[in-house]
């Protein structure tokens, strides 16, 4: 039978590893990992929260004191950054939104439809996964540019509207749909979109918002295209208000990283409300197992 | 209610053919089983009724109507998986009104009906519950009432006992030709299970290859299969099959079987005996039907095959022989738990009534005689 998705809760428990050496190094490991993860973040919250005259202060830099909230108020009126954070959730949710419909699309045609080609095309879906974005980038700037599209919402993101990867990714998802699952639909009446709404797309939910969380983070932290073309501060996003930020305070670490902490908040509240989503499966249960 | 007809069906995969020139018909009330070993084609003939395929040749009616190019929704069928192929997602309730909801049924009225099909299935407790969380019997009441919900003309079942255990495939047997009777619609049922070919179906049709080997009630096809492959299919253990040649000695036509003897060829054998001396045929004889001759009868030549007892079985309530027929083959005898039998290694006489012989074609595998 084809392999499930396995509901981690469902597997027996990891072994406890005889040894308590074996078990303490191993969460040595984990501590170490966490650190080294964690660091920069704590760094960037540590020095976003103190007046400018401790940072030069190391290391009492890192435990901090005389707390001031007054640099994120100041990243926002200095660097606009009320602007560029509507402008990139803007840019972010269509790109997120048009990248899953197109991928859940795509991808379904692609796991249950017939149609001539069908390997051929997909092998070029693939094949596009292979070229850098640097390559396109400059034949992407002239067609938007002739669209008259640079410094506006459709030049930021109707380049991104469609993704292989996501297709590759749900594809993949959808072909764990038992084969079973979509002639019973057919018999209960569905047709191909009652199927797509009612069965696949719920049991892969957790890829779906995978996939969701993914092009939200890529499309957030969008740097090279929108630096590109866009001029108008209006259009601006938050990463190149950052950088213009930077550039203009660099003797106000505090405020830039204010900034930076800022930016990434969207960002963690969407990996925490996602959680859950990521890592259930849901196909336990589909056929007999 | 609705009689299904297939006339001159067949699917092709590729090179393979799935389904041969396959003429059959379920009528009204019916329960058909299409019956055969794996690959045979009976899965792909239902599948065809349901129209998850569509025929590469010849006609498909369902009530009078030809649903070829109709799509499965259309065609007033609902279908019951080996694998049950229940949501995953979705509760027991809404995975029963789930073809409901297909039509337009209002939330309320659907959510009633669901329910009230399953209480009658007894699952009125499980409809919060999702199909993980139920047995393989529960999962399978639950495909059960997401088919009988939508009160489709036709019912398909594609062996949907096989993942039960014993216990279980036993009393939902019951439970299924009770069903058939209750709602009295066609059934059309796929298994390579004789026995539940024997008890369950009106009707059995055995497939073998993609083509129709025979098709009649359980007992006709027991009593009397149409060939080789139908003979040795159905029974448990199967039928003994012999290669035996025809001999015409003295006006008279009897069968030589291997070295073990001469049967007598009565005239209920019918046109074997019309056979040229030296013909090539296959004698065949259902275990229950091979008795050991008891030793102190004086048989005549002709009367018995000559054999060697190999294992003696007891299965409780009966005793299996296993023999040897030197030059023929291996045949088994079923005998009373009480009655003596021979032990291991001895030779036996074993006879059965010439009504209970069976003679089928050295060639072709097709039966002869009555």
């Amino acid at each position: 039978m084809a392999a499930e998705l396995v509901d981690p809760r469902a597997l027996p428990p990891p072994p406890s590893g005889a040894h308590p050496v074996r078990i303490a190094g191993r969460y040595g490991l984990l501590v170490v990992a966490a650190v080294v993860v964690a660091f920069p973040i704590y760094v960037a919250v540590a020095v976003s929260i103190q007046p400018s005259d401790r940072l030069l202060r190391f290391p009492a830099v890192l435990i901090p004191g005389d707390l001031r909230l007054d640099t994120f108020e100041r990243a926002f009126t200095q660097a606009r950054l009320g602007r560029y954070l509507v402008n990139s959730a803007v840019v972010s949710l269509v790109i997120t939104a048009g990248q899953l419909v197109t991928s859940i699309l795509a991808a379904y045609a692609f796991a249950y439809l017939r149609f001539p080609a069908k390997r051929v095309l997909f092998v070029a879906f693939i094949a596009t996964l292979m070229v850098p974005s640097e390559v396109t980038i400059v034949a992407n700037y002239e067609t938007v540019q002739r669209l008259g599209w640079l410094d506006s919402y459709q030049g930021l993101t109707v380049p991104f509207l469609a993704t292989a990867f996501g297709t590759f990714l749900l594809r993949q998802s959808f072909l764990q749909v038992p084969r079973d699952l979509r002639d019973a639909a057919a018999l209960d009446g569905y047709g191909h979109w009652g199927f797509l709404a009612g069965v696949a797309v719920p049991l892969a939910r957790p890829m779906i918002a995978a996939l969701g969380v993914f092009s939200f983070l890529l499309s957030w932290n969008q740097y090279l295209w929108p630096l590109l073309i866009t001029n108008d501060d209006a259009y601006r996003t938050v990463q190149i208000g950052l950088k213009a930020l930077a550039s203009t305070n660099i003797d106000q670490l505090n405020v830039i990283m204010a900034g930076t902490v800022i930016a990434a908040l969207p960002i963690f509240a969407l990996l925490v409300l996602f959680q859950r989503q990521l890592i259930r499966g849901l196909t336990s249960g589909a056929v007999k197992g | 209610m609705a009689t299904v007809a297939l006339a001159g069906v067949t699917k092709r995969f590729g090179d393979v053919v799935a389904v041969d020139d396959l003429t059959l018909e379920a009528g009204d009330d019916d329960f058909l089983v299409l019956l055969g070993p794996s690959g045979c084609g009976k899965s792909t003939a239902l599948r065809m009724v349901a129209g998850l395929e569509e025929p590469t040749s010849g006609r498909i009616t369902i009530g009078g109507r030809t649903v070829n190019g109709v799509e499965p929704k259309a065609r007033d069928v609902a279908m019951v998986f080996q694998s049950y192929a229940l949501y995953p997602h979705k509760t027991v309730l809404d995975n029963i009104a789930f073809p409901l909801k297909a039509r337009g049924v209002p939330k309320a009225e659907r959510n009633e009906q669901a329910a009230s099909v399953a209480a009658q299935l007894g699952l009125g407790e499980l409809l919060t519950r999702r199909p993980g969380q139920l047995s393989g019997g529960q999962r399978q009441r639950v495909a059960l009432a997401r088919a009988i919900v939508r009160r489709p003309q036709v019912f398909l079942m594609d062996e949907p006992l096989s993942n039960l255990d014993a216990k279980m495939r036993t009393q939902t047997r019951a439970e299924l030709v009770e069903l058939h009777e209750r709602l009295a619609t066609t059934f059309i049922y796929v298994t390579h299970d004789q026995v539940e070919a024997m008890t369950m179906g009106s009707r059995v049709a055995i497939l073998d290859q993609g083509a129709l080997q025979q098709v009649g009630p359980p007992q006709e096809v027991y009593d009397r299969p149409a060939n080789l492959f139908v003979a040795r299919f159905i029974g448990s253990p199967p039928m003994n099959t012999l290669p035996a040649t025809v001999e015409h000695l003295n006006g008279t036509a009897a069968l030589r079987v291997g070295a073990g003897g001469r049967v007598a060829l009565p005239e209920v054998l019918g046109n074997a005996a019309e056979r040229g001396h030296g013909a090539d045929v296959v004698v065949g004889v259902r275990p229950e039907h091979l008795r050991p001759v008891p030793p102190s009868a004086t048989v005549a030549n002709g009367d018995g095959i000559r054999a060697t007892v190999r294992v003696v079985e007891s299965l409780g309530h009966e005793r299996h022989l296993l023999c040897e027929v030197e030059g023929a083959g291996a045949v088994i005898a079923r005998v009373d738990a009480e009655a003596p039998v021979p032990h291991a290694g001895e030779p036996v006489l074993l006879g059965a009534e010439p009504r209970h012989v069976h003679i089928f074609d050295g060639a072709t595998g097709g039966r002869l005689g009555p």
